[in-house]
């Protein structure tokens, strides 16, 4: 089921002949249970583009259609509802709510959705221990690392099962191994059968994707799928 | 030479016939380094000349090797020794990338372009694996294929800071520019 679909998308930054072109035509799609990252330098569009998916901006030219609904079309209402419900974001300033502690922090997207407080609190408490996080779940963000902090946030984002996940960066501030938990997470919720859209220009983390698109100067140059077939580069045949 | 030392790693877990060694080195390493059995008895024939190795018993022509006391010390030196970079590794990406140039920038580019793509495919591979490795707890492998993920990240960066230096590099300065290898001469000149 396709999730996002981004079609011959620009967007533009002041009037000529100042105007800087953040992105200069873009087509994409992503299905459920797909994880693209998108790649490229400072100032290439990539976070331009994350914010156009999540329609936190609008396009000055092409379309944006989420889940069926083309964010250009529906009133102010409407999108919020269409982002509140089906959009989760995470990014590299993780931004927990410091006097709330983590499951409470998880708790809130339910509870501003209307959702009474313990069942919200009972949802969050469930995700947490799903995602491996019981043990911080009574914690303040003061009393997490940053990476539990990071993988706290993701679940925030996800709560109330979200279609698409947005993840600007979310690395950006972690260390090695701390990042790569947070990537297993990115990861697990989209075999899940979310749709996760990363941006980011640590190639080690892109990797975790199925799909790789480059952005230079707001054009997207080049798009690398992992090698398929038997003929794998290594094989791990135990004996 | 790190063949010598892993099988003496290998026999220090206890004795083992040739080709145990073989299919247990080449389980280690994820079959990076494919092991042929007649270079694990040439090793083990040179390991037992310098009394590194003993054969333990031989049954039906078919050796068991045990590592000896000295095979043990060499074993802690090697662990105990940080292995020496290659100072100019004979790459033959580095190698295509100089001769690209020649032909201009245009062909750097392109070299550069499908190497990337390459290399990132290849990361997404072994992060896969990693992935596996890490359902199984399998750490050694994943150490190893950790090794590989940062050599590929590595070359990627190196990849994409090529390319950013191609689109800064002022045109007079390169292969095919008339005035390149002039200007090249005077900025050389002490």
């Amino acid at each position: 089921m396709r999730v996002l679909s981004i079609e011959r998308v620009g967007r533009r930054y002041g009037a000529p002949p100042r105007q800087v072109v953040a992105l200069d035509d873009v087509s994409l799609t992503v299905e459920a249970g797909e994880m693209l990252a998108v790649m490229g330098p400072s100032g290439s569009g990539k976070s331009t583009l994350l914010q156009l998916a999540g329609g936190l901006t609008r396009p000055t030219s092409g379309r944006v259609v989420l889940c069926g609904s083309e964010l250009g079309t529906v009133g102010e209402a409407g999108l919020s509802l269409v982002l509140r419900r089906r959009v989760g974001f995470v990014f590299q300033d993780i931004n927990l709510l410091a006097a709330l502690t983590a499951a409470e922090n998880v708790s809130l997207p339910l509870e501003l959705d209307g959702m009474r407080p313990r069942s919200a609190m009972a949802t969050a408490r469930a995700l947490l221990s799903s995602l491996g996080l019981d043990d911080v779940a009574n914690r303040l963000p003061a009393q997490m690392s940053g990476g539990q902090q990071q993988r706290v946030a993701v679940a925030r984002a996800v709560i109330g099962g979200r279609s698409l996940l947005l993840a600007d960066e979310p690395t950006g501030a972690l260390d090695s191994l701390s990042g790569e938990s947070v990537m297993q997470l990115l990861r697990a919720q989209s075999d899940d059968g979310c749709a996760v859209v990363l941006v980011t220009h640590d190639v080690r983390h892109a990797a975790w994707a199925d799909r790789l698109l480059c952005l230079r100067d707001g054009r997207l140059i080049d798009e690398v799928r992992p090698p398929a077939g038997p003929e794998s580069l290594l094989r791990k045949d135990r004996v | 030479m790190s063949i010598r030392y892993s099988l003496l790693a290998i026999l220090d877990a206890g004795p083992r016939h040739g080709y145990a060694l073989k299919s247990e080195f080449e389980a280690a390493t994820g079959n990076v380094w494919p092991l042929n059995v007649g270079q694990v008895y040439s090793t083990l024939s040179r390991l037992e000349r310098d009394g590194l190795v003993l054969v333990a018993e031989e049954d039906d022509g078919q050796k068991t090797y045990r590592i000896s006391d000295t095979g043990r010390q060499e074993l802690r030196r090697w662990f105990g020794t940080p292995v020496v970079r290659e100072v100019v590794p004979r790459q033959e990406l580095a190698i295509k990338l100089v001769f690209a140039m020649r032909a201009g920038p245009e062909q750097v580019r392109d070299v550069v372009q499908r190497q990337l793509v390459a290399t990132m495919a290849s990361l997404q591979e072994f992060t896969k694996l990693k992935a596996t490795a890490e359902r199984d707890g399998d750490l050694a492998w994943l150490m190893m294929l950790d090794a590989l993920i940062f050599q590929a990240e590595a070359e990627a960066r190196w990849l994409e800071l090529c390319e950013a230096r191609l689109a800064r590099v002022r045109p007079e300065l390169l292969p095919g520019h008339e005035d390149a290898d002039a200007t090249r001469d005077v900025e050389r000149t002490p």
